[in-house]
């Protein structure tokens, strides 16, 4: 089920939409929430639209046409979302009014907005895409749901173009309650140095990622899908023989892996059990970190994805992500663990 | 009226306009400023929040929000009556 | 030329009843269950009519076995899932089973009264309320009570979620990648969403009247739907005779408006031509539509419109049965999944209850009684959500 990737879009902590480097000054972030670097979405939404438009519609409103403009497409033939958290802000917003005004005379627009699926029709409405279009929300698989769609769509049908994207955001009511679930780190100095070492609780990120795929190469294409598999609360042993069945059916040995992006999410419990994984899975293959990058949160996967195809067009590894000269970059192999429960897999090659 | 027309702006998020830039008698929508059906009814949330008017029936709304002349009559015509 | 899909095992709990059983008798006798909002306080209470299930989260969580604190949401989806399995008589361990859920709730109807003391001071409300807000836990939850881990995921396309959840299972089936799914969707009455269709102006007081010209927007409901969906081989290994399959279907864009559908229709009429093309069947071969039919203006115009366009004034017997349940969001799409089934199975078509008079721009006369002993082969089962999400699937009986 091989797609390629004709374009990619993305509004991320990190500076990327108008990045020249390379993440070569990666952005450092002392308190416990890393926030997007948003760009001027007027640059990509017409005033008359972005009035209305919710800071998750922008960043993924801007982050699909960075996407399309790449691929050089116009509209796509199907558009795939996945979203953990769906649109947060337009939730509690409706929901703290009707609280404090007890039900009466309550706004429309931020009820209209708060379903998850406004993000992928809004990018449909403005483009007056009238095709395929599917938002995933399941947790820490939400960007692999939708990109699982898009794969078995352009095995059918190989000539289309399928915009792909993960995205979720912060906001204070959100980080004020995952808080209170312990999960984050309780002080912090310094989101580059997560994991030196990786102590109690991670940081709370938040992104937005698109990708326009397609069943056939496109001229300019340098990196490609070949794979992906998901795993739910597996055991240790059914991962890590997950893990070596998903290499093999790629027609691949653990020396052909040129790079593994791994998830460590600066958490010493979860990262202690990643790199116990990463170790009897992984042997010697390099290994690169990004989540001191993207922060955590249910669809990095898509930061992920992003990071990999750029370190293959570039063929170059950021040191930021790991500090070693590997050529060439033919296989990147991504492996996401998100809070246990949840561990995906995604193999990017060149072409 | 320009007291009426910040209220617009402010609960349409029209922030690109100022009330000098609404006439008053603009047509509000389709044409003109271009509003829809989502901001014909956040028009009557704001004639209940502010002016404590409660307009049951939505397919009145286009003749009341016809322009911000026709809307200020309105209300004039329901505090006055 | 692909293997069929096969339908297993149904399982469904709406206003309307709590078994297949008992909903196929309120079907027959025109039993609507349309009536006062009881679950929770709201000034709504006494003004709006809504379609409840008729049973409280503590009688839920005792019939289920299951801790009172879990969401209704997650309740409704596992009373209807297991409901679903046990029908189809598959041990479903055996096989490469996945569950592909729907929600546009999920546990906000916990979460609301989470933030209720939240608001007040963010030290307060119990975690245990909000832990299950996310629509993938209500998945999970179900997931968990059945024992299926192999693929799970959940989508949330607002009305027409649980008809795209089924859709991906038969992909996903005919992929290869899983041999039984359990799908469709589950969705609870809330605060929120009450309050967010009436800030839309979009309610009616007055029990719903799909289709009909003075029909004066919706009702809403809850509940949840779900089909056993399995694969040629299952249905060989295990010896099945299973009624229906899934012949067709469709997932489109209006791409008009967040909230209002084409006037043309559309997104709908793309979504019911796409279905048929995939099908291989005439227009004539449709013998009943389980339409969306909210009983909202625009809605039922803009699905009347594209159907006239795709029939002309030779379309089938249809008919909504929103009158009966309400609108269920989320689970709309499972629930009339079920509907759907039912007809084929038991050859006959539903009422459109509280109808009088046709749209006049549309001319449409539905189905006004409940009649069996026709011949009931395909049927069409539409759902059209807000953000342009239009679905449509067509179920098919299968021919001995």
């Amino acid at each position: 089920m091989t797609v390629y990737i004709h374009g990619m879009g993305a509004v991320s902590p990190q500076q990327i939409w108008n990045e020249e480097g390379h993440l070569s000054s990666p952005n450092d972030y002392s308190g416990v929430r890393l926030s997007c670097i948003e760009p001027d979405y007027a640059q990509y939404i017409d005033p008359k639209f972005l009035r209305r438009m919710s800071r998750i519609l922008k960043m993924g409103v801007a982050a699909s046409a960075m996407a399309l403009h790449e691929a050089g497409v116009k509209i796509p033939d199907g558009i795939v979302t996945g979203t953990g958290y769906g649109c947060l802000e337009d939730t509690e917003s409706f929901l703290r009014k009707m609280i404090e005004l007890r039900e009466q005379a309550l706004n429309p627009t931020p009820f209209i907005q708060s379903t998850h699926n406004t993000i992928g029709s809004q990018i449909a409405l403005l483009l007056t895409c009238q095709g395929y279009n599917q938002t995933y929300t399941h947790e820490g698989f939400s960007f692999e749901s939708a990109l699982l769609d898009a794969m078995m769509a352009l095995k059918e049908n190989p000539d289309q173009i399928f915009l792909t994207g993960g995205i979720d955001e912060i906001t204070d009511t959100s980080h004020k309650i995952q808080e209170r679930f312990g999960i984050f780190r309780k002080t912090f100095a310094s989101s580059l140095d997560l994991f030196n070492p990786s102590l109690k609780g991670t940081v709370h990120g938040e992104g937005a990622f698109y990708f326009a795929l397609s069943g056939k190469k496109g001229k300019e294409t340098y990196a490609s899908i070949d794979s992906m598999t998901t795993f739910f609360n597996p055991t240790d042993e059914q991962l890590i023989t997950g893990i070596r069945e998903f290499i093999q059916s790629a027609s691949l040995s653990l020396e052909d892996i040129d790079l593994v992006l791994i998830g460590k999410c600066g958490d010493a419990d979860l990262d202690q059990a990643t790199e116990d994984i990463s170790k009897q899975s992984f042997g010697s293959v390099p290994i690169g970190l990004f989540k001191h990058l993207s922060g955590e949160y249910p669809t990095t996967s898509g930061f992920a994805l992003w990071l990999g195809a750029r370190i293959i067009q570039a063929q170059q590894i950021p040191p930021t992500v790991l500090s070693k000269s590997i050529c060439p970059l033919r296989n990147v192999l991504i492996y996401n663990p998100y809070f246990r429960y949840y561990h995906s897999l995604i193999l990017l090659q060149s072409c | 009226m320009a007291k009426l027309k910040n209220q617009i702006i402010e609960a349409l998020n029209l922030k690109h306009l100022k009330p000098e830039d609404i006439g008053d008698d603009q047509p509000l929508f389709v044409e003109g400023l271009g509003l829809d059906s989502i901001d014909a009814l956040e028009l009557i949330v704001l004639l209940q929040q502010q002016y404590n008017i409660k307009l049951s029936n939505p397919q009145d709304g286009p003749k009341i929000f016809k322009s911000v002349k026709s809307i200020a009559e309105f209300i004039q015509k329901q505090h006055g009556a | 030329m692909k293997d069929r899909v096969h339908v297993a095992g149904l399982g469904v709990i709406s206003a309307i009843g709590n078994s297949v059983e008992s909903t196929l008798d309120a079907l027959r006798t025109s039993t609507s269950g349309i009536g006062p909002l009881t679950l929770f306080d709201s000034v709504h209470q006494g003004v709006l009519p809504v379609g409840e299930v008729k049973m409280s989260n503590s009688v839920l969580a005792d019939i289920l076995s299951l801790p009172s604190h879990l969401t209704r949401t997650a309740m409704l989806g596992i009373h209807a899932a297991r409901e679903a399995v046990v029908n189809s008589g598959i041990d479903i361990k055996s096989w490469r089973t996945g569950l592909i859920s729907a929600t546009t709730v999920g546990g906000m109807d916990k979460t609301e009264f989470f933030f209720e003391k939240f608001l007040k001071d963010q030290k307060k409300g119990q975690l245990r309320n909000v832990v299950n807000h996310g629509c993938g836990r209500s998945t999970e939850l179900i997931a968990g009570d059945l024992g299926i881990n192999k693929y799970i995921s959940t989508i949330n396309t607002a009305c027409s979620s649980s008809a795209n959840a089924i859709a991906l299972a038969v992909r996903m089936i005919t992929a290869g990648l899983l041999d039984v799914v359990v799908a469709g969707g589950t969705d609870s009455l809330t605060k929120f969403t009450l309050n967010g269709f009436n800030s839309l102006m979009i309610l009616d007081a007055q029990p719903c009247r799909p289709f009909d010209s003075h029909r004066n927007g919706l009702n809403l409901g809850e509940g949840a739907g779900f089909v056993v969906l399995v694969s040629e081989k299952v249905k060989k290994a295990e010896g099945m005779n299973p009624t229906s399959y899934i012949s067709g279907y469709a997932n489109t864009s209006d791409a008009f408006h967040q909230t209002a559908s084409s006037p043309e229709g559309r997104g709908s009429f793309s979504a019911m031509q796409k279905a048929l093309t995939m099908s291989g069947l005439d227009l004539e071969d449709i013998d009943y539509i389980n339409l969306h039919g909210t009983g909202t203006a625009n809605n039922d115009l803009s699905e009347g419109t594209a159907i006239t366009r795709l029939f002309g004034d030779r379309y089938p017997k249809l008919s909504s049965t929103k009158a009966f349940t309400g609108h269920t969001l989320g689970a709309s799409g499972g629930i009339e999944a079920v509907f759907s089934l039912l007809a084929i199975d038991q050859q006959c078509v539903f009422p459109n209850l509280r109808f009088e008079t046709p749209i006049p721009e549309v001319g449409i006369t539905p189905q006004l009684s409940f009649e069996t002993g026709l011949a009931v082969n395909h049927v069409m089962s539409n759902s059209f959500g807000f953000g342009g999400n239009c679905s449509s699937i067509i179920f098919s009986k299968e021919q001995r």
